[in-house]
Formats: C-alpha cells, sequence, structure tokens
C-alpha cells in the first residue's frame, strides 16, 4: 500500500518513500480530478441515457429530415431572401442573418454609446455628469424586456402615420418604419432609398441603450484606473486634452477595458432572443414557428443553443484578439 | 482517511443515481386499479386528487381568469366536466395559462393533464410522428377570419396587399394567412407576437391592417375593447379551425375517459338532460326500467364507467358541475354571454349543426 509507482517515486522533488500515498503531492490530485470527472461522466451518461430513452419511448428520436421540408410561413423582414415554399433551414438561416444585423449594429451603436457616455463622466460639465450617471442608473437596473416593450408598444407604435409622421432632416419617424436618406411621401405612404421597420428600431434601440450604459460603466472603470499622474504628467508635456486621451490614457485604459468589453458583448448577443416580445422575426423567433409545426423540439433548441454559442464564441474570439493587441508587451 | 470517504461517497451518489434513473423507468407501470383499465395519467390524477388543465387564461368566452379569480369559459367548463367524471364534485381542477408555443411541450412534457386551449385539430398535431397528441371529440367549430377597422374600407384579402397584418406566432392561423395569401398571390408582412396581448396592442396602436386568427376569438378580445363597433369581422373565411381537446397518445384509456365524458355532454343535451333536471332525470330513471337508454346513460344499469376506468355514474357528475353542452355553449360564448355568438355549426346534429355524440352502448 505504501510502494509508489517507480515513475513517480523517482522524479525530483518527490516526497519520500515514507510518505503515505494519500499525501502524495502528485498523486492525489490525479485521484481528486479522476473522481470528479468520472462523477460528472457518470452524470452526463444518465442524463443523456435518459433523453434517449424517453425520446424512444415518445417516438421522438432525433431526425434532421424535416429540415429540407417547405415551412409554409413568411417572415416578414429578410435580408437573405425567404418565402413559404423555402424549407426550414432556410427559414433557420435568414432568422440567424436577421439576428446577426441585429447584434452588429447593435455592438456598434452600444460602442458608441457606451464611450460617450464614460467618457462624459470625466467632463468639467456638471451637467453632463449628472446626466451620464442618470442614464446608466436608470437604465442598468430595468429589466431589459420590459425596456424593449417600452420602446415598441410606448414610443415607436406611438409615432403618427403618413404626412402627420416626425420629419427630420433626411429622417422620418412613422408607425409604418424608420426612412433615412430622403424620404418622399407617395400616396400618404413614406418612400425611402434606406427603410427600418419599427420592430427593428425597437429591437436595436432597447439593446444599444441597455448595453450602452454597462459598457459606459465598464470605460469610465477603465479610464479611472489610469493613474491621476499620466494625466498630470502628459499636462506637463504641454499635450492638449485630446492628444492626452489619445496618446496616454486611452491605450492604458483598453487593456481594462476590453475584456469587461467582451461579456457585454456576448450579453447583447443573447439578449437579442428577446427580440419577439417588440415582433421582430429573430432566429429565436423562426425557431419558435419551427417547433411549433414540425414539433421536433429537441432537435430546434438543439440548432439554437448551437447557434447562440457560436456567435457568442465568435465574439468572445474576436475580443480575445483585440486583448492581445491592447496589451503591454513586455519584455 | 478523508479521500477514501470521499471516494465512498461518491459512488454511493452514483448508485443513487443509477437506481433512481431505472425507478423513473419503471415507475410508470401501475394503472387505473380494479377496473382493469390501464391508465398512468388517470392513476396519477386520482392520487394527486385534482386534474391539471392548461387553457389560456386570457381568452374571454374560452379560458378566462375572471377579476373573481375563477377561470371561465368554454375550454374552462370542459376541464371542469373531466374533473368531476373522474373525482366527482368539488370543482377539483388546476388550470394553467398556456402561450400557443408551449402548450404542446407542457402537454407532452405531463405538466398538464388535459389541454383545452382552443387548440385546432390537425393532422400533424395528432400524429404520432408529429407532436403525438390524441384528440377529444371537436368542443367549438371555429373558422379563421379577419378583423379590420372598420373605417379602413378594407373589404377582402386583396385591399390588403403590401400591408402588415398581425399574427399570434406560432399557430395554425399564422400557416393559414401564408396559404391563402400565396394562392391569391397577394403580398403581405406578416407580423408575429407571442402572446394574443401583444397580437391586439399592436393592431390597436395601428402598426398592423389587420389582423387574422379564430373568429370567434377575435370576437371575444372584441368584445373587451372600448368600441367594438369600430371593427369589422370580415366575412370570408379563411380555414376551418375545430377546436379541440387533447390528451397526450401514450395514454389511449385516459383519452378515452376524456372523450366519453364531453361525448356524454353533447348526448345529454340531445336527451334533454340539463344541469337543473338532473337529479329528477336519475330518480326518474331509476324508478322506470322501461328507460333502458337513459339507465345506460346515466350509470344505473351497465358498465360503461367501468369500462372507461370512471365512476359509473361519471355522465351525471359532469352534468351536475357544469350542465350540458348547449349550456356550457350558451353560458359561455353564446346568448349567456358578453360574445353572443350564434351555435351555428355547433349546433346539434338533430337541427343541423356538427355537434353529434356517437351511441353510448
Amino acid at each position: 500500500m505504501t510502494r509508489l509507482p517507480q515513475g513517480l517515486a523517482t522524479t525530483p522533488l518527490a516526497t519520500p518513500l515514507t510518505t503515505p500515498w494519500w499525501r502524495h503531492r502528485r498523486l492525489l490530485p490525479w485521484l481528486v480530478q479522476g473522481a470528479v470527472g468520472l462523477l460528472v461522466l457518470v452524470l452526463v451518461a444518465f442524463l443523456l441515457g435518459n433523453l434517449v430513452r424517453n425520446l424512444t419511448n415518445a417516438g421522438l428520436l432525433l431526425t434532421w429530415s424535416w429540415l429540407h421540408n417547405p415551412a409554409g410561413f413568411e417572415i416578414a423582414e429578410t435580408t437573405l431572401p425567404f418565402n413559404a415554399s423555402m424549407p426550414y433551414w432556410r427559414g433557420l438561416l435568414a432568422g440567424l442573418v436577421n439576428t446577426l444585423q441585429v447584434v452588429v449594429l447593435g455592438l456598434i451603436g452600444a460602442t458608441a454609446l457606451g464611450t460617450a457616455t464614460g467618457m462624459a463622466a470625466f467632463s468639467s460639465n456638471g451637467l453632463l455628469r449628472g446626466l451620464a450617471r442618470l442614464y446608466v442608473d436608470l437604465i442598468r437596473n430595468i429589466p431589459l424586456l420590459l425596456q424593449l416593450l417600452f420602446w415598441y408598444f410606448v414610443v415607436f407604435l406611438a409615432l403618427p402615420n403618413g404626412a402627420a409622421a416626425v420629419q427630420l432632416p433626411g429622417l422620418v419617424l412613422a408607425k409604418s418604419g424608420l426612412y433615412l436618406g430622403q424620404p418622399q411621401l407617395v400616396n400618404d405612404v413614406w418612400q425611402a432609398p434606406l427603410r427600418m421597420s419599427v420592430e427593428f428600431a425597437s429591437l436595436l434601440t432597447g439593446l444599444v441603450v441597455y448595453t450602452g450604459a454597462f459598457i459606459a460603466e465598464v470605460v469610465r472603470g477603465g479610464v479611472a484606473a489610469v493613474p491621476q499622474g499620466q494625466w498630470e504628467a502628459a499636462r506637463s508635456l504641454g499635450l492638449g486634452q485630446a492628444l492626452t486621451l489619445r496618446r496616454i490614457v486611452v491605450p492604458q485604459a483598453l487593456r481594462v477595458i476590453v475584456p469587461a468589453l467582451n461579456s457585454q458583448y456576448i450579453s447583447l448577443a443573447k439578449g437579442s432572443s428577446l427580440a419577439v416580445a417588440c415582433g421582430y422575426t429573430d432566429l429565436y423567433s423562426v425557431a419558435e414557428t419551427t417547433l411549433n409545426q414540425t414539433g421536433r423540439a429537441v432537435e430546434v433548441v438543439l440548432i439554437l443553443l448551437a447557434s447562440y454559442l457560436v456567435i457568442d464564441l465568435v465574439i468572445s474570439a474576436l475580443m480575445n484578439g483585440l486583448n492581445r493587441l491592447v496589451q503591454l508587451r513586455e519584455r | 482517511m478523508p479521500l477514501q470517504r470521499w471516494l465512498k461517497a461518491g459512488w454511493s451518489l452514483v448508485g443513487a443515481l443509477t437506481l433512481s434513473g431505472s425507478l423513473a423507468g419503471c415507475a410508470d407501470g401501475d394503472g387505473g386499479r380494479g377496473s382493469g383499465v390501464q391508465s398512468p395519467k388517470m392513476a396519477m390524477i386520482k392520487a394527486r386528487g385534482s386534474l391539471i388543465c392548461g387553457t389560456d387564461g386570457k381568452l374571454p368566452g374560452f379560458g378566462f381568469l375572471g377579476s373573481d379569480g375563477r377561470y371561465a369559459g368554454l375550454d374552462a367548463d370542459t376541464c371542469r366536466a373531466v374533473a368531476a367524471a373522474l373525482l366527482g364534485p368539488g370543482d377539483k381542477v388546476e388550470f394553467r395559462d398556456l402561450n400557443p408555443s408551449e402548450r404542446f411541450a407542457a402537454l407532452s412534457s405531463g405538466e398538464v393533464d388535459l389541454l383545452a386551449r382552443n387548440t385546432t385539430m390537425t393532422l400533424s398535431r395528432d400524429a404520432a410522428g408529429g407532436n403525438g397528441l390524441s384528440f377529444a371529440p371537436t368542443t367549438f367549430y371555429d373558422g379563421q377570419a379577419v378583423m379590420v377597422p372598420a373605417a379602413s374600407g378594407i373589404r377582402q384579402l386583396k385591399d390588403l396587399a403590401g400591408k402588415p397584418i398581425c399574427v399570434p406566432g406560432g399557430t395554425t392561423s399564422e400557416l393559414n394567412l401564408a396559404d391563402r395569401m400565396r394562392e391569391q398571390g397577394i403580398p403581405f408582412t406578416p407580423l408575429k407576437f407571442q402572446t394574443l396581448d401583444q397580437v391586439y396592442a399592436a393592431y390597436r396602436s395601428g402598426r398592423c391592417a389587420a389582423v387574422s386568427t379564430d373568429r370567434s376569438q377575435m370576437a371575444a378580445q372584441r368584445s373587451t375593447f372600448p368600441k367594438p363597433e369600430e371593427h369589422t369581422l370580415l366575412p370570408m373565411v379563411l380555414s376551418k379551425e375545430p377546436l379541440t381537446p387533447a390528451t397526450v397518445n401514450a395514454d389511449p384509456a385516459w383519452a378515452d375517459a376524456v372523450r366519453w365524458t364531453l361525448y356524454g355532454l353533447m348526448q345529454a343535451e340531445e336527451m334533454g338532460v340539463t344541469q337543473a333536471n338532473v337529479e329528477a332525470k336519475v330518480v326518474e330513471a331509476k324508478a322506470n326500467p322501461r328507460k333502458a337508454e337513459l339507465r345506460r346513460f346515466l350509470g344505473i344499469d351497465g358498465d360503461f364507467g367501468r369500462q372507461l376506468g370512471l365512476p359509473a355514474d361519471f355522465v351525471v357528475q359532469a352534468i351536475r358541475a357544469v350542465g350540458n353542452y348547449g349550456e356550457i355553449f350558451e353560458r359561455n360564448v353564446g346568448q349567456g354571454s358578453k360574445l353572443k355568438l350564434e351555435r351555428g355549426d355547433n349546433r346539434l346534429w338533430t337541427q343541423g349543426g356538427l355537434i353529434y355524440s356517437p351511441p353510448f352502448r
């Protein structure tokens, strides 16, 4: 019992042979990890076995052939062309493209808003500082779903239609949509080179405003982490405010900001699945309709899980790349 | 030795998991006792002492949680009838509000025993390779219609070309509308929402030119609008919507019990047995051995109840609880309600309708 395997016993720094095996510094971690690993494996095997057994009993073992059946439903707005005679996989893909669209625009918008608000916390203007604080505290503490319902039902659906629509230079806000470019009123219907549905606009606004508040805090924290001495040193060198920010503060702040930003970006991507609350047809919405029509609950949920996982992993990978770029390279 | 103790604990945990797994696999072998009818579901409901029924919860006339905390409606009364047939008097129903997307998963996972939630019977929902449901008799023959603001001037589907139409997502309404519009080559924009509240909120805010779903449902919703007369139900019918309670395929005995309880309500209307006169009918049938059909129906003779795994007087219990089919209809959606729907197709077959019970024999 006290004898140890040769390899373990002869390694440098190995404990003397007299040490009992349960106190061996190399064997013990292996045993503990092995036991935990085994436990996890047994648990996973049990859950999988349970799933397969019950699915077999219910006659619902995984099949994928239904993906090629015609979907039979329409999607309100798609970037990838889609109609009801196309198969389910194409519908899901169109939904995924819709999701990616709102996520990418959301990331850009939230970053811009968050950065501006975060920097406003350092403004010498008290009113601006106060407003930034108010925005962050208000938005951060209200659930995203409620905010989406608010933007859709209270703000965007309250817009007037036709000639009464809100007209700004190059932009018209109407109940039928947001029109960009040079909107023209033809037969009481607005026409413009670029149109955004109010559903998409509500979701995008909701995601940008919500995530922007969190990013503002990340940016504020990052900038605050740059020692005051760096500002003072820059000023004593005669650098202006803008140059100080660009050359001294931001490069140092980014090291703190980027890792925290990653989580916010991922949470925005996941939050986009609440689109159904404001009538926007994203991946989740298409998947839900598909699930209802086909009854293939497990398969559809697996597709959903895989899609959001991949989106988040891609965001993570990009942000990790960015992180490597901004990190201090020490020799 | 701490490690050994840990290992031991670990192994007993593994043992417990494996054991509970195998137990879960064979736990549902026992059925409705004493009747020879094997139904895990009925055994479970009896042991629990209440029926868990999935309804809409927000749809006036069908399943609606009133301000008095009581569920009212045709679907709710269907649940009460089945509960009374199986468990006797005392309103032993627990209601669960389900949205269209979660209703089938709730039923097939066993979260609810019975789904009475204005659900259209279709092939793919019934088939074992589809949703795998088992449908009871249709309790309401409905059709899909289109509702528009009266002032909009929209009179037919063509007028809706290029316009947004609100539909509840994941329903037959969504598919039927897509089918009809595609047939006629009319482009449109479907706006899908998860709950009916959102569908009607978007419609009433003017985001959609029309809303399209079951006619009865829209009539019910319209009755809650501040000015119902400002909205028109267009006369065309987009589809057949037989609204039908459902159970899971896996338990045929339970499906039979539900089916014949509901047929009992229809048969009772045909035979003139009402909530008010059911006691008198029982007395009358007991006293008169020549009323053979009534005696069998009310469980005085024969063993229909035992064959189904239900009490002998299951029909009497159901009628006592909610009345016959006609009474349920009039009280919830007909002249006795705010909806004031005509019986139409939902008249008895003897009066030219589609409500028809096979013989109790």
